[in-house]
C-alpha cells in the first residue's frame, strides 16, 4: 500500500498547479475585459462542452481516488477482512487508554483500531514523528469506530485526538505510542 | 474641506441623511452593523492568528478563553456580519427589482434588531462565560456541564434564538414582498404561481410539458436566486431553533438541578441532523446567494443580458436540491456512517457543486466578456475578485469530500484554510464588497467615495490577504496540523507566522475600507442612518425633485 504521505505530496503538487492556473486565468481576465477587442459571447456548443467536462471532472476525481488510494478499498472492505493484530482502546473524561504501554505491529500487517468513547465526541489520529498526519477517524459515543490501516514505514508514531472535545480536550497526545518494525 | 471636516460630514458634505427613506436607512443599518461585526471577527480571527504562533502572545488569554473565541468567532462571521449586509441588500434589491415596496419595513427594522442583539447576545456569553462547544455542536459537548456554564450556554442559546426568530421574519418579509400586491395595482398572478416561480418547483413540474406549453417565469433571475436560497434560510432556521430548545432543555435542568440522561441523544444521528442543517448555509444558501448576486451584478455592470439564463436558473434549482443533499460529505470519517450515504451523498453529490458553482463562475465570466471594454470599476474589481474566490475554494472542497483524501485531510487546516476561509473572505467578502460598492451611490443618494487610491489598496490587501492566509493554513494542514487544537511547541511556526502576515494584511484591509466609508458619509452621516427617516415614503428612493 502506498503511505499517506505520498498521497499529500500529490495533492500539494496538483492543487498548488491548479491554484496557479487559476488566480493567471482571473488576471488575464481582468486585464482584457478592459482593453478593446472583440466582445462575443461563447458558442452553445462550446458551452455544452464546458458542462460535460465539468461534470467528468467532478466524478472522475472521485473514482481516480477510489481507484489509485489503497486505503479506501480496505475501508469499504473492513468487515470480510481480518485483520493481523486489534487493537482496543478506550476514551473517556479526555484521556486514551491503551491496551498496553506501546501498540507494536510489523510494516504491512493490517492493524484494526477499535476505539470506544464512554463520553464526548473525540478524533483519533495517527501521526508520525515529523508531525504529519498517517490515517484518522472520529471516534463517535454510542457507535463502533474501527480504523483498519496498513503501515508502509517502520519507525514510532503518536497518537492524538483529532475532534475538539472542549478546552480539556486539546492536549490529548501519546507520543511514539504505536512502533512498527520491518 | 479640511480633514477634520470632511471627517464629521462626510466628502464635500454630500451625503444627507435627513434625506433618506425609511428603505434606504434600513438597509444602510444592516450593513454598517454587518460591517462592524466583519470587523470584530476580523480582530478575533487575528488573535487567534497570533495565538497560532504563540500561545503566549496575547496576556489573560487562555485555552479556554482561545475556544470561546473560536466559538463566537464564525457565527459572528457568519449570522453578525454576512446574514446583516445580505439581509438589508436583499430586503432592498426585492422590491427594487420587483418596482414595489417591501412588504413591511417594520418587519424588517425588526429583523434588524434581532440580529444585531442576538449576535451581541451569543458572543458575550461566549466573551464572559467561555460557553465554547465550537458551532459543531457534538453531541453531547454542549451540554457537557463539567466543562461549560448553563448560565453561560443558555444565554447563548438564547443569542442565537433571536438571530433566528429575526432570519424567520425575513424570510416572511422576502416571500410576502414577492407574493402581495400594493395596494391600488391589479393582481397578474396569484401568490401561489409567483412563489412556484421564484422558487423553481412550477419549472420543474413543467419540464415533463412540451416547451410550447411551459409556463413563463414570472420573477426575474435575481429575485428566483434570492427566493431559492431564502427556502435554504428557513428550513436552516428550522433546524438550529430545534436543536437550540434540545440543548436548552439539558441547561433549564442542570441549571434547576437536575441531570438529564445525555445518552438518550444518540450521537451519530444528532451529528447527520446537525449537519445537514448547516449545510443548508455552507452548501446552499451561500451559494445560491453569491451566484444570484454575481448575476445581477453582471447584468447591471455591462447592462446586457445574462449569458444563458435558462440554464443560470436551472442551475440554481439543482443547487437548491444539492443543498439538501450533501451533509454526509461532513461525516466521511466517522465509520459507524453508513458507506452509501459517504459514497451517494458525500461524494457524487458533493461534486454537483463543482458543477453549478462551474457554471455560476463561467456564465458571469462570459456575461461580462459580452461588454468589454469595461472599466475597472470597484464593483467590477471585487466581482472579478469574489470569483476568483471561489475559483479556489470550491475544487478544494471537492478535494476533501474523498473517501481517499478525507481519511488524510479531515480536520486539518486544510478544511479551514483554502477551503472555508479561501471562500468566505475571498469569495463571499470580495462579492459582499462589491454589491457594497455598487450600492453605495445608489443607498446614500450620490455620495462621493473619500479616495479612490485607499479603495484599490484595500482590494489588493484584502486579495492578496485572503488567499494568502488559506494558502498557508493549507500547507501547515498538508503537514498535519489541526484545525481546533492549539500548539505549544511550534510544530507549525514558519507557517503560521506567515499566515500570520497575511491575516494583518486582512486586518489592515478591512480599517482602511472602514476609514474610507466612514470619510465618505461622515460621522455625523453615519449615525444620522440610526435616526429615524423624517421621510415616511414606502417608496424606496426618494422622489426625484
Amino acid at each position: 500500500m502506498v503511505d499517506s504521505s505520498v498521497v499529500l505530496n500529490g495533492q500539494t503538487i496538483a492543487y498548488t498547479i491548479y491554484a496557479v492556473v487559476v488566480i493567471l486565468f482571473m488576471l488575464a481576465i481582468g486585464y482584457m475585459l478592459t482593453r478593446e477587442g472583440k466582445a462575443g459571447v461563447l458558442k452553445t456548443s462550446l458551452f455544452s462542452a464546458l458542462v460535460v467536462f465539468l461534470i467528468i471532472l467532478g466524478v472522475s476525481l472521485h473514482i481516480a481516488t477510489n481507484v489509485t488510494i489503497p486505503w479506501v478499498k480496505i475501508d469499504l472492505d473492513r468487515h470480510n477482512l481480518t485483520a493481523d493484530k486489534v487493537v482496543n482502546i478506550k476514551v473517556a473524561n479526555h484521556e486514551f487508554k491503551l491496551p498496553e504501554e506501546t501498540i507494536t505491529a510489523k510494516v504491512g500487517d493490517l492493524v484494526l483500531f477499535d476505539v470506544v468513547s464512554y463520553d464526548l465526541t473525540y478524533g483519533f489520529g495517527i501521526f508520525r514523528k515529523d508531525n504529519t498526519m498517517v490515517a484518522q477517524m472520529q471516534v463517535v459515543p454510542g457507535h463502533r469506530n474501527d480504523l483498519l490501516w496498513k503501515f508502509e514505514k517502520p519507525g514510532e508514531y503518536t497518537i492524538r485526538s483529532t475532534e475538539y472535545s472542549g478546552p480539556s480536550g486539546h492536549q490529548m497526545i501519546i507520543k511514539n505510542a504505536i512502533v512498527i518494525t520491518k | 474641506m479640511s480633514f477634520k471636516n470632511t471627517l464629521l460630514n462626510g466628502t464635500e458634505g454630500i451625503f444627507k441623511p435627513d434625506g433618506l427613506t425609511p428603505m434606504q436607512k434600513l438597509t444602510l443599518r444592516f450593513v454598517v452593523v454587518g460591517v462592524l461585526f466583519y470587523g470584530l471577527t476580523a480582530i478575533e480571527g487575528m488573535m487567534m492568528r497570533m495565538l497560532q504562533v504563540d500561545v503566549h502572545s496575547i496576556p489573560g488569554i487562555d485555552a479556554a478563553h482561545y475556544f470561546a473565541i473560536m466559538t463566537a468567532h464564525p457565527l459572528v462571521g457568519i449570522i453578525g456580519s454576512s446574514y446583516s449586509i445580505v439581509f438589508g441588500a436583499f430586503l432592498f434589491l426585492v422590491p427594487f427589482l420587483m418596482k414595489k415596496p417591501l412588504f413591511s419595513i417594520k418587519m424588517g427594522n425588526w429583523t434588524f434588531l434581532l440580529v444585531t442583539f442576538g449576535t451581541l447576545t451569543f458572543w458575550g456569553s461566549a466573551f464572559i462565560t467561555h460557553y465554547a462547544p465550537l458551532y459543531t455542536l457534538y453531541w453531547p459537548l454542549p451540554a457537557d456541564f463539567s466543562q461549560f456554564s448553563p448560565v453561560g450556554g443558555a444565554f447563548f442559546v438564547l443569542g442565537i434564538a433571536l438571530v433566528m426568530v429575526g432570519t424567520i421574519l425575513f424570510v416572511i418579509n422576502i416571500f410576502k414582498t414577492i407574493t402581495y400586491v400594493p395596494e391600488g395595482e391589479k393582481r397578474e398572478a396569484s401568490g401561489r404561481s409567483m412563489l412556484a416561480s421564484a422558487t423553481g418547483f412550477s419549472w420543474a413540474e413543467s419540464i415533463f410539458r412540451k416547451k410550447s406549453k411551459r409556463r413563463e417565469h414570472l420573477v426575474s433571475l435575481p429575485v428566483a436566486a434570492i427566493a431559492r436560497g431564502t427556502v435554504d434560510t428557513l428550513l436552516n432556521a428550522g433546524i438550529i431553533t430545534f436543536t437550540g430548545v434540545l440543548i436548552l432543555v439539558y441547561m433549564v435542568a442542570e441549571i434547576f438541578g437536575t441531570s438529564l440522561k445525555d445518552t438518550a441523544i444518540d450521537a451519530l444521528l444528532y451529528k447527520n441532523w446537525f449537519w445537514w442543517g448547516l449545510d443548508l448555509i455552507a452548501d446552499g444558501l451561500v451559494l445560491i446567494f453569491v451566484a444570484g448576486t454575481w448575476y445581477l451584478l453582471a447584468t447591471l455592470i455591462t447592462g446586457k443580458k445574462l449569458y444563458m439564463a435558462n440554464i443560470a436558473r436551472l442551475a440554481l434549482w439543482v443547487e437548491l436540491v444539492v443543498s439538501w443533499t450533501v451533509w454526509s460529505h461532513h461525516l466521511m470519517s466517522d465509520q459507524a456512517q453508513p458507506g452509501i450515504l459517504k459514497l451517494v451523498s458525500g461524494e457524487f453529490v458533493t461534486a454537483f457543486e463543482l458543477i453549478t458553482q462551474g457554471l455560476a463562475f463561467f456564465i458571469t465570466i462570459i456575461t461580462l466578456w459580452s461588454a468589454r471594454p469595461l472599466k475597472m470599476t470597484n464593483p467590477l474589481k471585487f466581482l472579478l475578485g469574489g470569483l476568483l474566490g471561489f475559483g479556489l475554494a470550491v475544487p478544494a472542497g471537492i478535494i476533501q469530500a474523498d473517501l481517499g483524501l478525507n481519511r488524510i485531510l479531515h480536520n486539518t487546516q486544510w478544511i479551514i484554510g483554502p477551503h472555508v476561509h479561501v471562500a468566505i473572505l475571498v469569495g463571499l467578502t470580495m462579492t459582499l464588497y462589491s454589491a457594497i460598492y455598487f450600492l453605495l451611490p445608489i443607498l446614500t443618494n450620490g455620495a462621493k467615495l473619500y479616495s479612490q487610491k485607499l479603495a484599490n489598496i484595500h482590494f489588493w490587501l484584502h486579495i492578496v490577504g485572503g488567499i494568502g492566509m488559506g494558502a498557508f493554513m493549507g500547507m501547515a494542514g498538508m503537514k498535519g496540523m489541526l484545525r481546533r487544537t492549539l500548539y505549544y511547541e511550534g510544530e507549525y511556526n514558519t507557517f503560521m507566522i506567515l499566515a500570520a502576515f497575511a491575516g494583518a494584511l486582512l486586518l489592515v484591509a478591512f480599517f482602511i475600507f472602514l476609514f474610507n466609508i466612514v470619510m465618505t458619509v461622515g460621522i455625523k452621516g453615519l449615525l444620522g442612518i440610526f435616526m429615524p427617516a423624517k421621510n415616511k415614503t414606502k417608496d424606496l428612493l426618494p422622489a426625484q425633485e
